[in-house]
């Protein structure tokens, strides 16, 4: 296969970008997108140039690094998947694709493709933890959780908070992950002395760091790779509404 | 108050807001509507209705400050909404595919809410205005049907039957998206939402749109 990137560069936070048009030859269909970036980012040193800046870790579709606006949807076409997950299979021959980095004012570019998500660091310092006394671990049947709840809380915990949720929006609103966090901890007793300081806390920091509002389009839900459920934000809702009212 | 305060200008506070106000407006429009129904039952009817709610005018005077707050309320924290949102979005996208993601009517709330406000300020600058300054009591009905500020003016006409179709539009999604905002969007509610939801975004706007097509295009006053 024979394809171009047409790559976002930008060589730092404060200079403009642009895009720029690479030709990829020896394309295989097997090839993970990221590979071809590699062999891309090759070329590019071999001919002096700077390669392009992309985050990426473990490659597995579980660590929430990678993140990149592939052919107009945030982890590229397919459903359910991370960037890294996207082989050239599910392009064709002699396309040319437009890579992006994630948009959102609360996500500024760093380098090329590469953008500062401390904001979701900040959200989680601000309620997305529980507070327990250490000392030996404690029995497992000492607090019996349901199978419905322990199976919805461990569907808000998959949440690898890679910013695709906030890349999709419209409205670069948060809520899907934030929802996600709230939920986790909702759903389970050892969340609950702490809940009504959380929504409040994560909400507004949230509110603080720039992201938008929510308007229930569902893009979020389509686009996060691990498939997390509008669901969650209503859940958050909910608690807020609860939490502000008493 | 404070609280209240803090409440209204955080991002879940301000969709509360859209929500409930929202809400308060589409069953503002099962009683609007089933008023003007009666247009089809004729003159006669239709006059003798509007006279009979005349002798309720002070209550109707605070049903309409009610209305006038929902209303504000929904408008101005809705261009509050789309000016932060924008701004919240950063650079657009050179290829953004987001017909795979969302319905239309979902993206596009802040346009047809805008089209919406145009519509409501010519409403009332024109039908709402001249049922106050008709005294005689019998013209009710021509001033819809027949006259160059009601249907009988084909501009209005049209921007009347345009208003209905995006108001259809508009409701597709808020109707059901309020509940969500409230959170009582569960799976087992999901069904029963999307059920009455067509009650608001179908069968209502249809209802209006009739009765600019029957009455505005197609003469049946005459």
């Amino acid at each position: 296969m024979q394809i171009t990137l047409k790559v976002w560069r930008q060589s730092d936070a404060n200079s403009p970008g642009d895009f720029v048009s690479y030709p990829v030859d020896n394309v295989t269909e097997d090839m993970s997108f990221f590979e071809v970036i590699d062999m891309l980012n090759d070329e590019l040193v071999l001919r002096g140039e700077e390669p392009i800046a992309f985050d990426h870790d473990c490659r597995e579709g579980i660590c929430g690094t990678c993140g990149i606006f592939i052919d107009g949807r945030a982890h590229g076409p397919l459903q359910g998947v991370t960037s890294c997950q996207v082989h050239m299979r599910s392009f064709t021959d002699g396309q040319e694709i437009v890579v992006e980095p994630w948009r959102a004012r609360a996500f500024p570019v760093i380098k090329d493709l590469a953008v500062d998500r401390t904001a979701f660091d900040r959200i989680m310092a601000s309620g997305g933890y529980i507070s327990v006394n250490t000392g030996s671990s404690v029995d497992a049947n000492a607090t019996p959780i349901s199978k419905h709840d322990a199976d919805e809380a461990f569907d808000a915990a998959a949440c690898i908070g890679c910013g695709a949720c906030v890349a999709s929006c419209k409205n670069a609103s948060a809520m899907l992950f934030v929802g996600a966090k709230v939920s986790q901890y909702a759903l389970l007793p050892q969340g609950q002395p702490e809940s009504k300081e959380r929504v409040l806390n994560m909400v507004a920091t949230m509110d603080d760091e720039g992201f938008g509002s929510c308007t229930n389009t569902g893009a979020c839900e389509s686009e996060c790779p691990k498939e997390i459920s509008l669901e969650h934000i209503a859940r958050m809702n909910r608690e807020f509404i609860k939490a502000s009212l008493g | 108050m404070s609280w209240f305060k803090s409440f209204l200008n955080s991002s879940i506070g301000k969709k509360t807001v859209m929500a409930t106000t929202g809400l308060l407006l589409c069953l503002y429009l099962v009683v609007h509507l089933g008023g003007n129904l009666l247009l089809y039952a004729g003159p006669d009817v239709f006059n003798g209705y509007v006279k009979n709610l005349t002798a309720f005018k002070p209550l109707i005077r605070v049903i309409e400050v009610v209305l006038v707050i929902i209303f504000g309320a929904h408008i101005v924290n809705g261009l509050r909404l789309a000016i932060e949102n924008k701004k919240a979005g950063g650079t657009s996208y050179q290829l953004n595919r987001k017909n795979e993601n969302s319905t239309p009517s979902s993206r596009t709330m802040a346009i047809t809410g805008s089209v919406l406000l145009l519509f409501l300020i010519v409403h009332l600058a024109t039908i709402w205005y001249n049922f106050q300054i008709e005294h005689s009591g019998g013209q009710f009905f021509n001033i819809i049907t027949g006259s160059d500020v009601g249907l009988g003016n084909m501009f209005i006409a049209v921007l009347y039957g345009v208003a209905m179709v995006l108001m259809g539009f508009h409701l597709k999604h808020g109707f059901q998206s309020a509940f969500q905002t409230f959170g009582i969007r569960f799976n087992r509610h999901g069904k029963l939402i999307e059920m009455v939801s067509i009650l608001f975004w179908l069968i209502i706007p249809a209802g209006f749109l009739s009765i600019v097509i029957y009455f505005g295009f197609m003469g049946g006053a005459n």
